[in-house]
């Protein structure tokens, strides 16, 4: 009997049942669904024939693409040495690809919550002196290639790699000399951070490649590259003091009064106590930064480098592909899509183990 | 004394504006070496003489014997045009995209978060180069995509027709603006007689009244004309009407694309963030679907809503200098035209950066504004 009863009991609906429900709930529902289904069944139709159907793929030649009506892909195969490498050198590429790997998989571990401390910042530097000293050469029987051979996906991650962990340092700088008891730093820290948010990035770099020149002794030449790199640093420093700072915030007094309390000195007291708080909390947010910071590697490309966005420009230059640029802007396109996705949802995924730690 | 945290300070600073001031002097030093050495003149006198260069798309009338000046002028209309219209288009997309996300079909919600997380997840300057090959791709204006008589749609640009009398028009325009502030006007003082007197009298007859008969009648008073031109093809251009050209149209769909996925997200943010129980309060007391939305739903969201949205507004303004990388005469590129041909490089950029610091603070001063009169007024 009891066997019975249970048998008897409602079942909760299943996910079928309730799927029909969300999509055929109404009248209205119903008519909304067909309706928007048809539209999109339409529009996946009609990109299927242009991306698939009448495309050339990446084996096709020029000739080929002129007479189909899809999509060219195979400006993606001819073209994509120099969209992902640049004019770094055909026989010392191994050294690039090595380079991005080192660098990715450097990415990777940093976002091991359990490997968080002071170490990771010495691990950076060793890391980004050994992928510099890779690209550039010139030791251990590798040949020199200047920093304007430099190009591609290596050069964006390298630009990425440094913006972050060279800006987030001065961020932290930034938003304690902004909170600072003295008027004169506390002045100094905000007037860099409201001018560099004030203008464009394309500016701050504008000014980065134009200005520098012209600020130091006339026979002091500082590299292209370089010059690009202070400005992406000193954009991304402004933008994240202001996320530290509300991290810095959120902080109660109390914390500062113990640590106080227990005779720490300014320094002690930010490193062993606040900072490790206040980053924790706003890493999320840091991370929205850290995302921006990667999109924003793309505008070094209007100051004349050639990051992958750079690259792209100069390999449908070519005559007889210059018809098929959007395809080349579309292989970039789902680049940056799976890169940024990835660390997306790794922010959500912080995001969540945070309100986690909150409620324990 | 050296313990001493005051005296701590006030060294720490010394050594803070020392630092500040010798770097000051020494990039001074520099400087006046480098301008010497590669002969830069200095000074604003420039501003006043001839441009001697022409600009392809210009709101202000513009040719290359005008002045510097002029030139920033037709650059910065040009840069205010654009993200005026981007942020039209943004808000638009980006409120559509944040009600198809929270629809409970999930054909709908899918395709509003695919739109977001695609437009966020990819940078935007490669968009906007995008939108920009991809317009070159269109037919050639001889061949032109005719989707209403009259439009033309060419890789040459967006052909519309224009009235034949455009001051006519203008002061039509001005005066709509015009009836638009007194119909909010009415509005305001509508609710507040209802709010004193407590009875509730229909406003919207007199809204439509005032926005609708001030452009009318301005329109009559000079001469109502109703003549317009169509862009038609001769020889191998297209003479007559309005154009938006190639590179507006990139520059335009690359800013207000990319920034409504941020703001879909923000308005999604914004309506979640009203409680359910607002919403069965508002029923209880009785009151229709729209008016929940009107009066409970809408003026709460937006007090979450407005200021990250203000921020995303202040990036399409600041961003909008990413036409540099297609050619259109916004602020930023106009300025790179004239640094070069100046050669004052310092005072072009100076004038820049004055430019767009005072366009974000004046958006930002404006939300603020707007910020403070939504917010809860404590009693």
């Amino acid at each position: 009997m009891a066997e019975a009863s249970l048998r008897m009991a409602p079942r909760p609906p299943g996910a079928v049942s309730a799927l029909r429900e969300r999509l055929f709930g109404s009248r209205r529902q119903g008519l909304l669904t067909v309706v928007a289904g048809f539209a999109l069944a339409w529009v996946a139709w009609q990109l299927v024939r242009w991306a698939v159907l009448d495309a050339v793929g990446p084996g096709g030649t020029s000739q080929a693409c002129a007479a189909a009506s899809g999509a060219c892909w195979a400006i993606v195969g001819e073209k994509w040495r120099l969209i992902l490498f640049g004019t770094y050198p055909l026989e010392e590429q191994w050294r690039a690809m090595l380079a991005s790997g080192l660098m990715l998989a450097g990415a990777a571990l940093s976002g091991i919550p359990r490997l968080w401390s002071a170490r990771l910042a010495a691990f950076w530097a060793v890391l980004l002196g050994l992928v510099l000293v890779l690209m550039a050469g010139g030791v251990a029987g590798l040949p020199e290639v200047g920093t304007n051979a430099w190009g591609g996906l290596p050069l964006t991650l390298i630009l990425f790699c440094c913006t972050v962990t060279t800006g987030l340092p001065l961020a932290i700088l930034l938003a304690l000399g902004r909170r600072s008891d003295m008027p004169v730093v506390r002045a100094i820290c905000v007037t860099l951070i409201e001018v560099i948010r004030g203008v464009p990035l394309i500016a701050v770099l504008f000014m980065a490649s134009l200005i520098i020149p012209l600020f130091l002794p006339t026979d002091l030449t500082v590299d292209k590259l370089l010059r690009a790199q202070i400005g992406m640093t000193l954009f991304f420093g402004a933008y994240a003091a202001e996320v530290v700072r509300g991290g810095l915030q959120a902080i109660g007094t109390g914390q500062y009064d113990a640590a106080d309390a227990l005779g720490l000195g300014y320094w002690s007291k930010m490193r062993l106590v606040v900072l490790p708080q206040a980053l924790t909390h706003v890493l999320p947010a840091l991370m929205n930064d850290i995302l921006r910071a990667f999109k924003n590697t793309t505008f070094v490309s209007i100051v004349g480098l050639f990051d992958i966005l750079g690259a792209t420009k100069t390999a449908i230059a070519d005559p007889n592909w210059i018809k098929y640029a959007p395809e080349a802007y579309i292989f970039i396109l789902v680049v940056f899509l799976l890169f940024c996705t990835a660390m997306s949802a790794y922010g959500q995924w912080l995001e969540r183990r945070l309100e986690h730690a909150d409620k324990l | 004394m050296l313990y001493n945290k005051a005296w701590r300070a006030i060294a720490y600073q010394l050594l803070a504006m020392t630092l500040v001031i010798g770097t000051g002097v020494y990039v001074v030093l520099n400087l006046q070496d480098a301008l010497a050495a590669r002969n830069i003149a200095t000074g604003f006198g420039f501003l006043l003489q001839p441009a001697g260069f022409a600009i392809g798309e210009t709101l202000l009338p513009f040719n290359s014997t005008d002045a510097f000046w002029r030139a920033y002028a037709v650059g910065i209309t040009n840069t205010l045009f654009v993200s005026a219209l981007a942020i039209v288009g943004a808000t638009v997309v980006g409120v559509a995209v944040a009600f198809m996300r929270l629809s409970r079909n999930p054909l709908l919600s899918g395709v509003g978060r695919a739109y977001v997380e695609g437009f966020r997840n990819t940078p935007q300057l490669v968009q906007v180069i995008f939108w920009y090959a991809l317009v070159t791709r269109l037919p050639h204006p001889r061949n032109p995509f005719v989707p209403v008589e009259g439009v033309l749609v060419s890789n040459r640009g967006l052909y519309l027709p224009a009235p034949a009398e455009q001051g006519a028009w203008f002061w039509a325009l001005i005066a709509a603006c015009l009836g638009l502030l007194l119909a909010l006007a009415y509005l305001r003082h509508g609710e507040r007689r209802r709010h004193e007197t407590g009875r509730v009298r229909r406003l919207w007859p007199g809204m439509v009244l005032l926005v609708l008969v001030p452009p009318l009648l301005a329109w009559w008073l000079v001469g109502a004309p109703t003549a317009w031109v169509r862009p038609e093809l001769q020889g191998f251009r297209v003479v007559g009407g309005f154009v938006f050209s190639p590179e507006f149209i990139a520059l335009f769909l690359g800013l207000s694309l990319y920034i409504a996925a941020f703001i879909a997200e923000i308005v999604r943010a914004g309506l979640n963030a009203v409680s359910q129980g607002q919403r069965e309060a508002a029923r209880a007391l009785g009151l229709k679907a729209w008016q929940i939305q009107r009066l409970v739903v809408v003026p709460q969201a937006l007090r979450v809503i407005v200021p990250p949205a203000t921020a995303q507004y202040v990036s399409l303004v600041k961003n909008s200098s990413l036409g540099v990388a297609i050619g259109y005469p916004e602020l930023f590129n106009v300025n790179n035209t004239i640094l070069t041909l100046s050669g004052h490089v310092l005072e072009a950029i100076a004038i820049m950066m004055a430019v767009y610091l005072s366009i974000s603070l004046a958006v930002s001063a404006m939300m603020n504004a707007y910020n403070r009169s939504v917010q809860v007024q404590e009693r």
